[in-house]
């Protein structure tokens, strides 16, 4: 998924932020953590101050924004450490104690857990996640809260005149002219579990041809499907820019590509059961058009504060106080 | 593949012994040779652009504010950025990529072309001309053969920038070294992403070396030896030769 994805040149700036983050956290985190003493008591009804932390992409800080915004409305006192960095590095920081809770996306954080695991449905991954969360956690009380609606995961994506040229609506259709197609798609989607391995396994789909398009299902990837170099790529689901062009996602019946609901990572000893009833109540409201929304808002032309996003999401829910 | 250990170079030095990672169509020697390949094609086109400007300017003295600037702001490129630009406006393929480095390379050898023709002893090439020379003449007899250190040295810093920056076009799918950094970012498999680097390096050095020999071999012995006593000749291939190296690395 996103954090697992493309964004190479970005990343290396942003990762070096997100580490030098993640350390100066690390350095005050025992000191600063008023509930350092009280591990072993486990969850109160109340809770104390909140850190919400984030990867170092957009969306995810956008979400961060969301969690702290809505406990802070709930009379419970959060605040964010954004940017911190890849998977390794912002669960890094959860198990130190640094940040308390993270957005997550369900499926890669069960894959990073148990790289064996084999949920692949939305409920299948739910459900592994409190015992994979254990297993490589035992000394810590981590969990999972309600996962929302919202989703956004790797899809295979082809343009409307595609679609209706060879009577596309899901990859089991898509199999069946797979040798006429060229897929654009990273590098490494020629290695990947739901990449070419996935999509010959699981539909015995083997494109004409496979083009290299390292930009995370960007511009130039947008640009290569538009013009017909590339058939059918692979995009994120929550991009803006299927909306804006018409573009068409194909349905995935087999499960190629896992389920990535958006999900609370939390220290439960730390946050209290009155904010797990407000993350569990942002879930509830937070569908993948909001996602799709809030990253146009953010990423496209209007190039808003995320903060400033999450704030308007808020209101409009009425979770805003 | 899996490593023994999670050290960075004990991963790295794995992966560069792996054998599999030597072998097929995926292997690093095939990435060497497309490495090679678009940086001889790069260099040739860069070639064929500036080196007939830098022979003009150099011999004319005319357009230097041209060749300063131009250079200038060139250099200024940073060529991923310059990379997306052409594929988002020529689309996939070979050439929008290696247009990117062709404005890479084009800066030192223009400086390179331009300095060593216009640092050759005047007097040698009013000599030249009193011998009833033609312009012609005195730029390919004269004047070429008394810069060519100093010009072979602009090619000379051209490819080193091209070789090692020639990884950026694995951001399409034109292969190269780049896939192993590209690759092992994606999949954090550190072993790939430094053994990529590190290929890549060496690689740099070995085409540098190589073009040190031909920078050394390609001028006239005669051209060298005559240039100890001759004092006024030596000093100015010196300056210009010094300011073309200190400009273009």
């Amino acid at each position: 998924m996103i954090t697992t994805s493309t964004r190479n040149f970005r990343r290396g700036l942003l990762g070096l932020t997100g580490l030098t983050a993640a350390l100066a956290m690390t350095a005050c985190g025992v000191n600063s953590d008023p509930q350092g003493g009280t591990e072993s008591e486990g969850a109160e009804g109340a809770s104390g101050p909140v850190t919400v932390g984030s990867a170092d992409f957009p969306e995810s800080q956008i979400l961060a924004e969301i969690y702290a915004g809505a406990l802070n409305a709930a009379g419970i006192e959060a605040d964010t450490q954004l940017n911190i960095g890849s998977r390794e590095i912002y669960f890094q920081a959860l198990v130190d104690g640094s940040v308390d809770v993270i957005p997550d996306y369900s499926g890669n954080l069960l894959l990073f857990l148990d790289s064996a695991a084999t949920a692949e449905s939305a409920e299948d991954i739910v459900t592994a996640l409190p015992e994979a969360l254990e297993a490589e956690t035992p000394d810590m009380n981590l969990g999972i809260l309600e996962p929302a609606e919202a989703e956004n995961k790797d899809a295979m994506v082809v343009t409307a005149a595609t679609a209706e040229e060879y009577g596309l609506t899901s990859i089991e259709d898509m199999a069946e002219v797979c040798d006429e197609l060229v897929i654009g798609a990273p590098s490494t989607f020629t290695e990947r579990a739901y990449g070419l391995p996935g999509l010959e396994e699981n539909y015995g789909c083997v494109p004409k041809s496979f083009e290299a398009i390292n930009d995370g299902g960007g511009a130039v990837t947008l640009e290569a499907l538009l013009n017909d170099t590339i058939q059918a790529a692979d995009i994120y689901t929550t991009t803006p820019s299927i909306a804006d062009n018409d573009l068409v996602v194909l349905e995935d019946p087999a499960n190629n590509f896992i389920a990535q609901q958006v999900i609370p990572l939390v220290n439960l000893d730390t946050v209290g059961e009155d904010a797990q009833a407000v993350l569990n109540e942002v879930s509830s409201m937070l569908t993948t058009d909001d996602l799709i929304a809030l990253n146009r808002e953010v990423s496209g032309d209007e190039k808003r504060n995320p903060a400033d996003a999450a704030a308007d999401w808020l209101e409009e829910k009425g979770l805003a106080g | 593949m899996d490593y023994s250990s999670s050290n960075l170079l004990v991963q790295m030095f794995e992966w560069l012994t792996f054998g599999p990672n030597w072998s097929g169509p995926e292997g690093i020697p095939v990435r060497v040779v497309e490495h090679l390949g678009y940086t001889a094609l790069t260099i040739l086109i860069a070639a064929a652009v500036a080196v007939p400007i830098g022979l003009l300017v150099g011999h004319t003295g005319r357009g230097r504010i041209f060749i300063v600037s131009g250079v200038g702001i060139l250099r200024a490129l940073p060529t991923l950025g310059v990379l997306i630009l052409f594929v988002l406006l020529a689309g996939l393929g070979l050439m929008p990529p290696i247009w990117a480095l062709v404005l890479l390379a084009v800066p030192p050898i223009l400086a390179g072309v331009y300095a060593g023709i216009s640092s050759v002893n005047p007097a040698v090439v009013d000599a030249a001309r009193s011998m009833g020379m033609s312009e012609l003449q005195v730029l390919f007899r004269v004047e070429l053969p008394n810069g060519l250190q100093v010009i072979l040295g602009g090619f000379r810093a051209a490819v080193l920038q091209v070789v090692a920056t020639a990884a950026v076009v694995a951001f399409i799918n034109l292969g190269g070294l780049g896939v192993f950094l590209i690759e092992g970012t994606q999949l954090r498999d550190n072993g790939r992403l430094f053994g990529g680097a590190v290929v890549i390096a060496v690689v740099a050095i070995a085409v540098d070396g190589v073009m040190a020999l031909l920078q050394r071999f390609a001028v006239s012995p005669g051209l060298r030896t005559s240039r100890i006593p001759v004092e006024p000749s030596k000093t100015g291939g010196q300056e210009a030769h010094a300011s073309s190296q200190g400009g273009t690395t």
